[in-house]
Formats: structure tokens, C-alpha cells, sequence
């Protein structure tokens, strides 16, 4: 196997991303964001396909599918800020009465999509959040 | 773009079923849901209008073995058909690995057909992919109502006005009644799944 991590073929990209770089990825999803208490944590691409998900246990959500629609929900409002004259969102969050869902865009190609509770605060989640981030992004880094 | 997880040994790839509006789109994703249940573990996301045409999108993921030791995991999506969902048609396009084109074989949609072809070619462009290279089937849909009289288009204009210079494969098909969806389905995947060969040797 080609250890590279993007090719091209025939003008399509493709991810390659080795065991090594996944448990990397998975230590820091299960650090940074399951360890303070979110119930489910995915890093998706912006096609919609999942990288990595993680959980606490408890969750037997339809991920293939909440992937899908995060990427595209995420797409239509990136979509209506340039329209409004915005680069993007800074926040983009949605509250419900037992689970609140928040994504945060990784790189230009990946999203961070993050399902957590009451026993979390928003605040708390954007700062471990951004913390995952910085990480994520040095080990998404293409050749790292 | 397709991912590679050298960890669980697992490919995702995206594809998509492109055309114009009330072309059987959607009817290709019902039929193959109700075709392969046991293959698809969760149900079928549909983004509608009350009209019940698609607002946003149709979403299927679906199994369908191992290839080379790896475990392909296929997500069928389509795209808005309508006109005026220019811009949501780009945003499911995002990531695409191999295309389905479901041609509408009426008569009267002759034009439309052409239209929607056009701006797969601009929405791909606008990605840096290029029609004539990305994985793409043509399904020439509506075939069964020729038995009800009603006026369809020749294959051979089909195939003239859409396929002439990209000279994809094609089926001529019934979204609706079944032939031919699932051997789109399978070349589709066949031809994306080997676009990637060189990553999975």
C-alpha cells in the first residue's frame, strides 16, 4: 500500500489516512472532547464522509446519515453568509431539550461535529473544541 | 473524494445522481432501498418540499462487499432537480467520485435534458473536476412507458445530444418498475471503485 496521504487519480483526490494517524486522531477526540463529558464527537470530510467517531457508549445515533446532513447543512450556511456578505459563521450551534449539536469547521475539508448535554456548557465546548482543533489540524496536515 | 481508512480497511465513496427535474432521480434511490434492504442499515434521508419534490437532497448509504480486502461503503445522494436549486445542486456535488445521469426519455424534455448536463459540466468545473474525466454512467429513464404510447426519445438522440463526446456507458431503464436501476447502480460503483484501484494495491 501507498503510504501517501492524498493522491491523484484521473483529477480526483483522495484521503488516505494510515492506522497511525487515526489513533492520533482518535486520542484526540477521546482527550479533549470525550473526556469533559460530550456524548458523541465524528470528524467528517465536507463530502459528508465520516473520518473518525467517537462516543461515550450511550449513543446509537444514525452517524452515516447525521454526517450527510451536517456536511450539507454546513455547506448551505456557508453558502448564505457569502450571500449576506460573510465569510462564515463563527458559531454554528443548535439547542435541543436533551442533546445540542455543534460544528466546527476543522480545515476547508473537514468538520468537527460534536453531540453533548446539559452537563456541558456551550462556553466549556467551544474552548475544548478549538483546542481539538489546533491539534487535528497538525495531524490532518497532508504528510504529517 | 473518496476516503481510505488503512485502520478498519474500509473505503467511503461518494456518488451522486444527477438530471433534470421529475426525471426518477429519487425513484432510483426508493427502488434500490426497497431492493437491497438488507445491505442498508438505516433508513433513507429525503430533504422535500410538501410537494414532495427534492428541496436538498436524497442520502442511501449502502455496503456492498469487499473489493481487494477492503470493505466498500457506498453513499448515494441525488441532487435538486429543479431549475432553481442551482446552488444547492453544487453543494451535494462537493466531494463526488462517480456521477449517474438519469436522462428523462420523454419527448418533451429533449431540452431539459441537455440543460441539466450542462451545468453538471459547470458545477463539476467549479470543483476543478472535468465530466470527461470523473466516473459517469448515463441511464436513460422512462423506457417502460413507450408500451403506453406515449412519445419517448430515440436512444439514438439520447445518446446523440448527451453522449456523443463523453462515451460513458448507458442503460436504458424504469426507475419506477425496476429494470436496468440496478445494473446502473453496479457500473457506477464498478467504474468509481477502479478509478481508485491505484490507492488500494
Amino acid at each position: 500500500m501507498d503510504e501517501q496521504y492524498i493522491s491523484d487519480a484521473d483529477g480526483q483526490r483522495t484521503y488516505i489516512f494510515t492506522p497511525e494517524q487515526l489513533s492520533e486522531i482518535e486520542a484526540v477526540l477521546a482527550e479533549d472532547l470525550l473526556d469533559v463529558g460530550v456524548h458523541s464527537v465524528t470528524l467528517i470530510d465536507m463530502a459528508g464522509n465520516i473520518i473518525s467517531t467517537m462516543d461515550n457508549g450511550d449513543n446509537k445515533h444514525d452517524l452515516y446519515s447525521l454526517a450527510a446532513l451536517a456536511a450539507g447543512n454546513f455547506g448551505a450556511v456557508s453558502t448564505m453568509a457569502s450571500l449576506i456578505g460573510e465569510e462564515e459563521f463563527s458559531l454554528l450551534f443548535h439547542k435541543g431539550n436533551k442533546e445540542n449539536i455543534h460544528f466546527s469547521k476543522v480545515t476547508d475539508e473537514f468538520l468537527l461535529i460534536t453531540i453533548f448535554g446539559r452537563e456541558v456548557s456551550l462556553g466549556f465546548l467551544r474552548l475544548k473544541v478549538a483546542e481539538a482543533t489546533e491539534k487535528l489540524v497538525i495531524i490532518l496536515k497532508p504528510g504529517s | 473524494m473518496a476516503i481510505i481508512n488503512l485502520k478498519k480497511k474500509e473505503v467511503q465513496s461518494k456518488i451522486v445522481y444527477y438530471g433534470p427535474g421529475r426525471g426518477g432521480k429519487t425513484t432510483n434511490l426508493e427502488y434500490v432501498y426497497k431492493k437491497f434492504r438488507s445491505r442498508i442499515q438505516t433508513e433513507m434521508v429525503t430533504i422535500k418540499t410538501h410537494g414532495d419534490r427534492t428541496l436538498f437532497f436524497d442520502f442511501l448509504p449502502i455496503q456492498i462487499g469487499r473489493i481487494r480486502g477492503y470493505d466498500i461503503r457506498i453513499q448515494l445522494y441525488t441532487v435538486p432537480g429543479q431549475v432553481k436549486y442551482e446552488s444547492t445542486r453544487r453543494l451535494v456535488l462537493r466531494g463526488v467520485d462517480g456521477i449517474v445521469f438519469v436522462a428523462d426519455s420523454l419527448a418533451v424534455r429533449r431540452k431539459e435534458n441537455v440543460l441539466s448536463l450542462k451545468s453538471l459540466a459547470d458545477n463539476l468545473a467549479s470543483y476543478k473536476k472535468s465530466i470527461l474525466e470523473i466516473p459517469l454512467v448515463f441511464q436513460y429513464n422512462k423506457r417502460d412507458l413507450t408500451d403506453d404510447g406515449i412519445p419517448l426519445l430515440p436512444v439514438e438522440w439520447l445518446e446523440q445530444d448527451l453522449n456523443s463526446e463523453l462515451k460513458a456507458p448507458y442503460f436504458e431503464a424504469s426507475a419506477l418498475k425496476g429494470p436496468n436501476v440496478a445494473q446502473t447502480m453496479k457500473k457506477i460503483i464498478l467504474m468509481t471503485i477502479d478509478s481508485l484501484r491505484k490507492d488500494l494495491t
